[in-house]
């Protein structure tokens, strides 16, 4: 290229380099402005994701306060039917003295007990006395002491236990979260014993609720979406008004509402009473098991299925069912070949909205669910609130977003997530 | 009233009849359990169910004790305080925050868009118990946990992609020659923006505001496991009541709040249609 071919800007600059210089600076103000939100986003949504990552595999507790006792196991095979050596039993004698300096014996105690009932009480009492058994272990015997003092620390489980929690990362909270466990002695994973099997049980019963609960909403739902999409704009509005106010309304106030209408006691059951429909004695149980989550879900849900239907079936084109009609088909499967085609992507919008809502729902079945109607985020909750077994919780919810990000794969792959339309 | 069109056959006629009252029970569904709460509310007696006296409407059957307890309790007042507070702040974060990056995101020199806008709607798509016991877990590690700030935060992250798809969606339709307008009149870019974008895209700002304190006035998981007693809003009162002591206080804080809804309902309803009129869509 010749130099007279080259455009100049009037500084004197290549016009070439000058706009590619331009669009940058375009490039980074635009970016800059989406910075401030991205942070808060990264560090108020994204880490705690990550923190519930890393608690759902991290097992610091143990390894930070048994240091001793962790080294001094290095050398014991766990699968022999023998005590560890005298060496183990003064480690450990000497851990349990700083943990109890630290405050952090019972909390230890604790967390083992969820892998062997009783090392909580065994780690409290003997926390305490630790500090006058060691004057007497150091002239005799350490492991003599310890198993005079308390016949458990004879107990070749608990320094099984010890062992296998010795690594800083494990991944047996997942184990636990999917009813499996690690043979202590032969380090063999295997099943729990069947009825003590919950989680899978729970992530089956979890799934099989939603399902049941996205069926109702669509069934509901459609013929709504159907009548606002063809009546006229004035009409069809104030409908959608009246599908949109229980949107709008708390969430708590549509659950006390269904414990109102469904209880024993409740309304729907006074109206089948005076009605004569069925007797006093035998009154409906409608609430505290699954019924009362479906019901109550399905109403709390219903919005969210019937907006994307309505917002799809407005676009799609009267003169397509005319067509069909004025061709010959009947009525009803110009309906089932013309228009509900039409309207998949709706369906599949509303759907996945439903569904995913649905699979990680906690209110709602906490307050109607009784036993039978509770999700795994009720048993989440119950792990962070009242077990304290927080490495569970975590692991249960990093398989809760495992299956919800599944559900967004797979829809993609077969619908497609850009056919979503929100409202 | 000519309630069918003439053409129509005897068996479209059952049908398009059966398809109204379908539709009419559907609605009923919705709307009934809503409403059935109100009457209850005024209930003289400490129940859920309607008693003999109510459905004589014997004004001995009415009270307004439960209204007078949730406006008196300085538990209930702390909870309303609570809620407005955390509410306001969160939506405040969320609102700044979001329509930035709104801002940004509509440039069309933006790099990176979906990818940034699939992060930054993620809160949405995760369910709730999720984000509340990944939140559980890092705030109590700085040291939020049970504290305002620490709701606060939260709820403004869940809050974001309410306001950034909203007013993302106002920016469609936005005439950037009208930035290059004021410019040539001598604005700087803030001045502009006050003075030109936003009064456009302020209905878009306030709906995304509106969706962003809904979504924190409503939220009872996260404030559940962020926050403690002190951090008590109108929901997690509201829960612990139906859990524990059912009151029919619930049931007078309950109509409040259908109240607040439908004017929510209202105010957004006709700032859609003054964003409509502002941006010269007609309706056909």
């Amino acid at each position: 290229m010749t130099a007279a071919n080259i455009i100049l800007t009037a500084d004197g600059i290549e016009l070439k380099k000058a706009l590619r210089k331009n669009k940058a600076v375009q490039k980074r103000k635009a970016f800059l402005l989406v910075v401030p939100l991205l942070l808060f986003i990264a560090v108020g949504f994204f880490l705690p994701i990550m923190d519930m990552l890393r608690r759902s595999a991290e097992n610091r507790l143990i390894v930070e306060n048994l240091p001793l006792t962790i080294v001094a196991l290095n050398s014991w095979d766990a699968s022999s039917e023998l005590l560890p050596s005298e060496k183990a039993f003064k480690a450990i004698a000497k851990d349990l003295v700083t943990a109890q300096k630290l405050r952090r014996a019972t909390q230890l105690g604790q967390r083992l007990n969820y892998e062997l009932s009783g090392v909580s009480s065994l780690f409290r009492t003997s926390g305490r006395k630790m500090e006058s058994l060691l004057e007497k272990a150091e002239k005799t015997s350490y492991k003599e002491t310890l198993i005079e003092f308390d016949q458990r620390w004879s107990n070749i489980e608990l320094w099984r236990v010890i062992r296998r929690f010795s690594n800083s990362i494990l991944a047996d909270y997942y184990l636990s979260a999917l009813d499996m466990k690690r043979d202590l002695k032969t380090n063999k994973v295997e099943l729990l014993p069947k009825e003590e099997r919950i989680y899978v049980r729970l992530f089956g019963r979890t799934i099989l609720i939603s399902l049941w609960i996205t069926l109702m909403t669509l069934l509901l739902g459609f013929p709504i979406a159907l009548l606002i999409a063809k009546l006229p704009a004035r009409q069809g509005n104030l409908l959608l008004v009246m599908v949109l106010l229980p949107f709008w309304t708390s969430l708590l106030v549509r659950t006390t509402s269904w414990i109102v209408l469904l209880q024993q006691q409740g309304v729907v059951n006074d109206i089948l009473v005076t009605l004569g429909l069925i007797s006093e004695e035998n009154r409906l149980r409608m609430i505290h098991n699954t019924v009362g989550t479906v019901i109550a879900m399905t109403h709390i849900l219903l919005p969210f299925m019937v907006l994307p239907l309505y917002s799809v079936m407005k676009t799609i084109s009267p003169s397509y069912m005319r067509a069909a009609i004025s061709l010959g088909a009947h009525p009803i499967s110009a309906f089932w070949k013309v228009y509900f085609p039409n309207t998949i992507p709706g369906i599949g919008a509303g759907a996945i909205m439903v569904f995913v809502l649905a699979i990680g729902y906690y209110i709602t079945p906490e307050l109607v669910g009784g036993r039978t109607g509770v999700f795994i985020s009720n048993r989440i909750a119950y792990h962070i609130s009242s077990s304290l077994n927080w490495g569970l919780a975590a692991a249960l919810g990093v398989a809760l977003l495992l299956l919800v990000i599944t559900i967004y794969w797979l829809y993609d792959k077969f619908v497609g997530i850009d056919n979503i339309k929100l409202g | 009233m000519a309630f069918f069109p003439p053409y129509l056959s005897p068996l479209e006629r059952t049908w398009y009849l059966a398809f109204r009252v379908i539709c009419a029970l559907v609605l009923f569904f919705l709307i009934f359990p809503i409403f059935v709460i109100v009457p209850l509310s005024f209930n003289a007696l400490p129940y859920f169910t309607f008693t003999p006296e109510m459905l004589a409407f014997k004004a001995s059957g009415y009270s307004t004790q439960w209204y007078r307890e949730f406006f008196t309790d300085p538990n209930w007042q702390g909870a309303v305080k609570n809620s407005v507070l955390i509410a306001l702040a969160s939506t405040f974060v969320a609102v700044t925050l979001g329509t930035l990056a709104a801002l940004g995101l509509s440039r069309k020199e933006m790099p990176a868009r979906s990818l940034i806008m699939g992060l930054l709607i993620s809160p949405m798509i995760v369910p709730l118990i999720i984000s509340a016991v990944g939140m559980f877990f890092f705030y109590s590690r700085l040291g939020l946990q049970g504290t305002h700030i620490g709701v606060i935060l939260s709820h403004a992250a869940l809050g974001t992609p309410f306001v950034v798809i909203t007013v993302t969606a106002t920016l469609v339709g936005f005439d950037t020659t009208l930035l290059r307008a004021a410019a040539s009149l001598g604005a700087n870019p803030t001045l502009a923006f006050f003075r030109v974008t936003l009064p456009m895209i302020l209905p878009g700002v306030v709906s995304g505001g509106l969706f962003a304190f809904i979504t924190s006035f409503d939220e009872v998981v996260v404030v559940l496991f962020v926050g403690s007693f002190r951090q008590r809003t109108i929901p997690w009162k509201m829960f612990s009541g139906l859990r524990e002591n059912i009151s029919p206080t619930i049931l007078a804080v309950a109509t409040c709040l259908i109240v607040i809804s439908i004017a929510l309902l209202v105010s957004l309803e006709l700032l859609r249609r003054r964003g409509e009129k502002l941006r010269g869509i007609k309706h056909s």
